[in-house]
């Protein structure tokens, strides 16, 4: 336990320290974009996370790019990481996917050797140490930029985590949106994001701002109407991690489509 | 030069078995147990020191014996278990393997090391929805590994203990099971046993993902009111 090299609690130092072939950047290719993987692996869009007044929206579209080639139209990037929180990605889908999984193992293995879950500051911190250890990759073209959502069962509020490819951690007081479509999103969120609105106020404005990134950046898909394919929002309350359920969705991308027909 | 004593191989195993079994047979005992809707887990603890512990998805383990090395013994387990469930797949993690790797540490352990390690442990799996099959594996310090069925006892006089439970156990709802533990444990200790005392987890049946749960000492009550 005090050995230097010991793993200690930490799922992510075990794999590190194991098969250290995993984490290795790829051999022979050269950092700084001379052949940026980007183009050649599928990437994920638009994901965002506001607070409300019991907790905290997490919700992502359902597109993965290659280049200009739509890859998947119905990749799921919002996932349930324990009973209390959640994480949300932009980057190389394939690393994005398995660093979810990674960090919901991470945070599992945690508490089955405590006997305690992680603080969320924990929680928060570790995500920080896995995407910095995630660099050199990420130099090579396969960034992951998650959202973290959580809530603090301690301070009784939901809490709304960002993160750059470098291992940087802000906590956003209100919203935040990462990927290609991100910054159309954050303009739906900064004209629609109010103070301690409920629940259902928060989901409507978590689905229109993905509606407006769609409309505005070709990566970010919109509804898909005629295949029955919608977003994914999730909410975190006191009682947990809960998907809201597709039937929900789809009303609220119908109100907006009937708001915005001419 | 001074020559070594001859020791047998037959005494120094014989030795080494009554050091470890001494260092058990010190300590309170833990029952596991299947009821009807799942296994049950229950140890004699009043210390926060936790003996039971879920290990993955439908796997938890026990530990009976010296704490410092049932503990370090857990750790690996879980460690194990994570790292094959994430190589792999989460269905690919099963009780079996995992005892067969504690059985081979244990063995070697008790052949190789100077001192062995004073600890019997359990690995128990309950069964996939609906129809599958509990398993309850007993470790014990050599190594050698018993298949039990029903139920079992590790730690403090076990011995006596099972036997107790051999003419009295069935399948039971987990109330009944509950308090037929209790009971055993009352026997082997011949006094009453003391409910804030216990440290009680079951493996449920039929849920998805993770199915070990503690009970907290208010839930176990509960079901001693009731009857």
């Amino acid at each position: 336990m005090f050995t230097p090299g010991d793993p200690g609690s930490s799922f992510y130092q075990l794999l590190k320290a194991r098969h250290p072939e995993r984490f290795a950047p790829v051999a022979d290719l050269p950092a700084g974009g001379a052949m940026d993987l980007s183009a050649r692996v599928p990437h994920g869009t638009t994901v965002l996370a506001l607070r409300f007044r019991d907790g905290a929206v997490i919700a992502g579209d359902r597109r993965a790019t290659e280049g200009y080639t739509i890859a998947e139209r119905d990749i799921q990037k919002v996932h349930a990481t324990d009973h209390w929180s959640a994480i949300a990605f932009a980057g190389a889908a394939g690393p994005c996917m398995e660093f979810a999984r990674l960090f919901r193992v991470e945070l599992e293995h945690y508490e089955k050797l405590e006997g305690v879950e992680l603080s969320m500051d924990g929680k928060a911190n570790k995500m920080a140490q896995m995407i910095r250890g995630n660099l050199p990759l990420a130099m090579q073209g396969l960034v992951v930029v998650p959202i973290f959502v959580g809530y603090d069962v301690v301070s009784g509020y939901g809490r709304v985590f960002k993160f750059d490819i470098a291992g940087g951690q802000y906590e956003e007081q209100e919203f935040c949106a990462v990927g290609s479509g991100g910054k159309d999103a954050k303009g739906t969120l900064k004209k629609l994001f109010k103070k301690d609105l409920a629940q259902e106020e928060a989901v409507h404005v978590a689905i229109e701002a993905l509606y407006d990134a769609a409309d505005s950046d070709i990566a970010t898909g919109g509804p898909d109407l005629v295949r029955g394919i919608y977003p994914i929002v999730k909410v975190i309350t006191r009682d947990g991690v809960r998907d809201v359920a597709e039937s929900t969705v789809k009303r609220g991308v119908e109100h907006i489509i009937q708001k915005e027909t001419r | 030069m001074a020559l070594p004593y001859y020791v047998s191989p037959e005494q120094m195993m014989q030795d080494r078995a009554e050091y470890a079994k001494k260092g058990i047979a010190r300590g309170r005992s833990i029952i596991a147990l299947e009821y009807d809707k799942g296994l049950l887990l229950l140890a004699d603890n009043p210390s926060s020191l936790k003996k039971i512990s879920e290990v993955y998805d439908r796997i938890a383990f026990a530990g009976a014996g010296k704490y410092s090395e049932f503990e370090n013994l857990r750790k690996a387990g879980i460690r194990h278990a994570d790292l094959k469930g994430y190589l792999y797949s989460r269905e690919d993690v099963n009780a079996r393997s995992l005892a067969n790797a504690y059985s081979q540490m244990l063995g070697t352990l008790f052949s190789q090391e100077t001192k062995p390690f004073e600890v019997e442990i359990l690995i128990v799996e309950v069964g996939a929805a609906p129809a599958g099959q509990n398993e309850i594996y007993r470790i014990s310090f050599d190594g050698s590994i018993f298949d039990e069925k029903g139920f079992t006892v590790i730690g403090g006089k076990a011995d006596t203990l099972f036997a107790f439970l051999k003419g009295r156990y069935q399948v039971f709802p987990l109330a009944e099971a509950l308090h037929l533990c209790v009971k055993t444990l009352g026997e082997g200790n011949r006094q009453e046993v003391a409910l804030e005392g216990l440290e009680v987890a079951i493996l449920e049946r039929g849920q998805p993902g993770r199915a070990f749960r503690r009970l907290s000492s208010a839930e176990l009550a509960l079901h001693f009111k009731t009857n």
